[in-house]
Parts: C-alpha cells; structure tokens; sequence
C-alpha cells in the first residue's frame, strides 16, 4: 500500500465507548463489529456524546427494523388456499431489545475508522423517539424514509413528509405484517428453483469445481 | 447552535436573508416576485427520473428540494421474500452503472455471516471487476460532465472508451450492464482465455481516455470558471450528512474503504494512491473521479499480473442457508459508500437487509447545498454530486 490511512493512534476502543455512555447502555455487543443498544430516553444525548465526545462524525445511516416474524413468511403460500398458521413471536437481535420496532444507526469516526451500531428500542405504544437531525445532519432524509416505510415518528423532525410513496398511501410498507401484493395475487414460481433435486439427498456435497 | 449552523458560509446566510426578504416583497412591491422551478423529472442531469424544485429570487435560488420516488422499487422488501443468491439480481439494479460493484457487498456480508471466505483467485477477479465497473461508471461521469457544461466532445469520447470496458465485462460475466456473476463463496466462472491481455489493452486505452478529458475539460478556461469554487462543501459538513466516496475526498477527507477496511479483496495487493483535494468545490470533485478512474486502470494493470491459481468457488452447500447473525459490510463503490447490513435468521432469505446506498445521503446534503446559488450552478453542483437515480430510490 502506497500511503498510510492516517497518522494518529487508533484511540477509541471498545472500552472507551462504553466508558463514555455509561449507563445509558442498556446492552452490547461484540464481533468485529461493535453493537450497542441504549435507553430511549438517552437515545439523543447518547448520540451528541458519540459524535462530540468520541469523535463519531460519519453519518453512515439509520433505519429500522421490525422484529416480527411476517405472519405471510416468505411469500411462497398459495393465495387460493388459506393462510397456514405462523409463529410470530418476536426475538430480537445483537444486544438484545424489548419492543417489536428498533431504531439502530451506524456512525463512523474518520481519523481511527472505528464504527459503531447503536440500535435503541421504540417503545411499543407511541412509536416515537427523539430526532436525531440536528446532531446528524444526514439523519433528516433517513428518518423521513424510515417514518414512511415503518411508522414511526421522529420528535423534532421538521418535515417528515413521505419521500417516495402517494402522499394517501395506507400503511407501512417494511412492517412485516405489510404483505407483498404481488405474492398475494399469484403464487411465486421462483419456488422451484430451491427445492431438492428429485431423487437426491446430498445437498451439501460443494460445487463441482 | 449545531454544527451545520455554525459552518454556514456567508453566502448560505445572505440567501437565507435574502429568501426572507423575497417572501416580504412579493405581499409588499408586486414588482419582482419568487418564481418556482422545476428541474426535471426528466433531466439529462439526473441520471434517471430527479426532480428538483427550485424556489428563485431573481437568479439566486433561495430554496431548493430534490422530489425523489419516481423509480423506487422496494428492493428491502422484495429481498425478505428471495433466497440469498436471488437477492444479487435486484442489487444488480441500484447503481446500474456499476453493477457488479453492487453485488459485492452483499456477497461478502453474507460470507462473514456463513464464515466462508471466497479462495484468492475469485477474490482477484471479483477485485479486477469491481474496478473494471467503476471505470466503467466514472469514464461516463466524465463524459457527462462535459455535456451538462455545454461542452458536447467529451460524451462521445466517453461512450466509445466505456464500450471498451463493458465488452470486457460482457465477455466475462455474460451481462453487459448487470453480470449477475458474484456467487457466496466465490464466482459463477472463471475468466475466458485471453481476456487478460485484451484487459491491459483496454487499461491502456482507458489512460489515453483520462489525458484526453484532463486536456479537453480540466484544462478548459470555461470548465474551471464554471466548477471552481461553487458549491463548496466543508469537510465537517460532508462527514454529518455521511457524503462518501470522491464527495468526501474532494472535501479533503483522506478515507478510502479500500484501503482503509480489512475485506477478503485484493485491494491491498495493489501499489496505488488515494486521492484527496482540500477545496471542496465542484471541481475538486470531478478532478478527484479523473485521478480515481487512472488510479484505477493501474489496480487492474497489477492485479492481472498476479492473479493467483486455483479454484473459483469455496466449498459452499447447494442450498444456501445462512447462520442467524447480524453483518454489515460496505466497500467503496463508484458513487461511495455502499454498504448492506444482513440480519439473518438461518432461513433461506434475508430477515431484513437495510440497503445503505451512496447517493442517497450523497443527495441529501442538496437543500444545503443548493441555497444560494445561481440557476446555471445547480447543474454543475448536480453533476458533481454525481448520483445515479437507482441509487437514490432503491
């Protein structure tokens, strides 16, 4: 490699993140990459000390995701037949959750190039957190998305206007009891081609090559 | 007081003023009055369907807006209903410039989460046809470029050198435009006899290609009067609205995921430079993409002369099921920072993918952006920013 990436010390470590959140961390988790997981009231504050304190100035994305299993699995049902039953229990991922929707953004800190997953529950009844926009300028655009295709509300968001559907589209088109329509109306051929070869059972034997 | 605010250049605050006064005169004078703009949807500077809503006093535009949503697709919904190796054909799609970049990420997220490693001729190629896909994406900015400034030479320049590239690409992958050829665990083929030497060929062409719009563009008296010192994003700004790629480079910030990212790509088995410009201002930009695509013809050039042997695939089941996990894997793409997080539940498909693509938050920064500047500055700031529509709306 021609140049090096930067001439300061790598200085924050997983350690010092945490040492510098305290105990607004609810949870966390560690592989490669780092996972946090914060109290909803401390989601704001928690931010402002990432980016202020830590040196957290990338904005790299926020979204959300919902933890329901979707009541229509994969959209492989047959729609003449009716539904099977699913198993819609809610089981959250790296460092833990107790709501259906979370909230999770990845900042960066460009000098060390460490990153950090914050992920932060939204609570089940109002379905708003704080707004991040005036800490991340970025966050404004995705929060707006993330409002259109979730449902939730961001307080302090100046304009969350939908960016991409009708403005009298109805519903929330990544929850996952939001059905594909096009699933709904014909059945998927794209079945087959994960099914098991006829008369074969080894499927794990590894490519011809 | 944010930092947005406080990094406000006095050109932003005398438009904020000046959008103030506007609002007073129209009730007050009757005699100039705020016009609306549209800017599109169809536009040749939008690289598909953008539009822009411009608020005007005069020819300073006092607010601006980009209504995106005429090509949205629903790729994060549509990839909880396919398998892992269906998922790279709508990926495809997003930049569709540079498709095989596209398909990258994705892979290796899904790699780190089976903890299979593609063997190193396939990671290789897939670093040689990831380059070849940005030079492919670039030498049409380039060529853009020029057209969107009046100058009409360069786009013919521009797509009879990107022909070059995507014949390359074709003979290798089977697709011209989306090759569909990056599979978990290594690549659909490997490469056809004599395509390695056809590759310098092409690379050397490419060079030509970059001296010829340097001399025809970068030196052009009128180019530099139209880019240099409009639409100047400071570095601060650039980081908060998450600007990636050439964006961030020209605002002086020294990141490059190729180089600066731990990835099973060859990247770092290559001698080459990571270009960075302190000005921040439309040329910075350009001139940042120019030295990027010869930067990258010189990665290709090692990266053929030491291709290693063996195998193209790992040993990876038939049926693809991937272990319950989280992941998150970018690389620096055409546009910049594209990135997919994975959450698995060792079904056949994704639970959720978030799809993290350049130009949506490379767009994002335009109502900043935007404010204060002339009407025939928005196009050049446009074409700078350089986004691809499928990249914003997904």
């Amino acid at each position: 490699m021609s140049t090096t990436p930067d001439t300061q010390p790598r200085i924050t470590s997983v350690a010092e993140v945490k040492a510098a959140l305290g105990d607004r961390i609810v949870d966390s988790f560690h592989k490669e990459d780092l996972w946090l997981r914060v109290h909803t009231d401390a989601w704001k504050s928690s931010m402002r000390t990432l980016r202020d304190t830590l040196g957290f100035h990338y904005f790299c994305f926020l979204s959300a995701i919902d933890w329901m299993p979707s009541p229509y699995g994969r959209g492989e049902d047959d729609p003449t037949e009716p539904a099977p039953e699913r198993d819609t229990t809610i089981r959250q991922g790296y460092a833990g959750g107790e709501t259906r929707m979370q909230v999770f953004v990845r900042v960066t800190n460009p000098v060390t190039h460490v990153s950090v997953i914050v992920k932060v529950d939204v609570p089940d009844d109002s379905l708003a957190i704080e707004s991040i926009h005036d800490v991340y300028a970025g966050a404004n655009w995705h929060e707006r998305e993330t409002h259109e295709m979730f449902g939730i509300k961001f307080d302090g968001h100046p304009d969350l206007r939908n960016m991409y559907l009708p403005i009298d589209f109805e519903g929330f088109p990544l929850r996952k009891d939001f059905p594909l329509l096009a699933r709904m109306v014909k059945p998927w051929p794209g079945i087959v081609d994960v099914e098991p070869l006829p008369g074969g059972d080894d499927n794990q034997g590894g490519d011809d090559q | 007081m944010s930092l947005t605010d406080r990094v406000l250049g006095d050109r932003q605050q005398l438009a904020y003023i000046a959008s103030q006064a506007a609002d007073a005169r129209l009730n007050v004078e009757l005699e100039t009055e705020g016009m609306t703009l549209n800017i599109g949807p169809q536009h040749p500077a939008t690289h598909g369907t953008l539009r822009i809503i411009a608020r005007l006093d005069g020819e300073q535009v006092v607010w601006a807006e980009p209504a995106c949503g005429y090509m949205h697709r629903g790729y994060e919904k549509l990839t909880e209903v396919r398998t892992y190796p269906q998922v790279t054909t709508l990926v495809n799609r997003i930049d569709w410039l540079g498709s095989f970049a596209n398909e990258v990420p994705f892979i290796l997220a899904a790699e780190k989460l089976m903890e299979v490693e593609a063997p190193p001729r396939a990671q290789h190629i897939r670093t040689i046809l990831f380059e070849l896909s940005r030079i492919a994406n670039v030498s049409l900015f380039l060529g853009d470029l020029g057209v969107q400034l009046g100058a009409i030479t360069p786009v013919f320049l521009a797509f009879r050198d990107r022909e070059y590239v995507l014949n390359l690409i074709e003979s290798a992958t089977g697709g011209r435009f989306h090759p569909n050829f990056d599979r978990i665990g290594g690549l659909k083929d490997d490469l056809p006899a004599g395509w390695i030497d056809e590759t310098r060929a092409v690379m050397k062409k490419l060079r030509g290609f970059c001296d010829q719009i340097e001399d025809l563009l970068f030196g052009n008296e009128i180019f530099q009067s139209r880019t240099r010192g409009i639409g100047v994003i400071p570095r601060e700004v650039a980081l908060q609205y998450g600007l990636s790629g050439a964006n961030l480079r020209a605002s002086g910030v020294d990141w490059d995921l190729r180089r600066d990212h731990q990835l099973p790509m060859a990247w770092n088995q290559a001698d080459w430079k990571v270009w960075t410009h302190p000005d921040g201002d439309s040329f910075a930009r350009c001139w940042i993409r120019l030295q990027e695509t010869r930067e990258s013809t010189k990665i290709v050039d090692q990266l053929l002369g030491s291709i290693p042997a063996g195998p193209v695939m790992a040993k990876v089941p038939k049926i693809i099921k991937v272990p319950e996990g989280e992941a998150w894997v970018s690389t620096e793409n055409p546009l910049g920072e594209m990135g997919y997080y994975i959450v698995s539940r060792g079904d056949l498909g994704p639970f959720r993918v978030k799809i993290r693509s350049a130009s949506f938050n490379n767009i994002s920064i335009t109502p900043w952006l935007l404010r204060g500047v002339y009407v025939p500055d928005i196009v050049t700031i446009l074409a700078s920013l350089y986004f691809i529509l499928g990249d914003i709306d997904r």
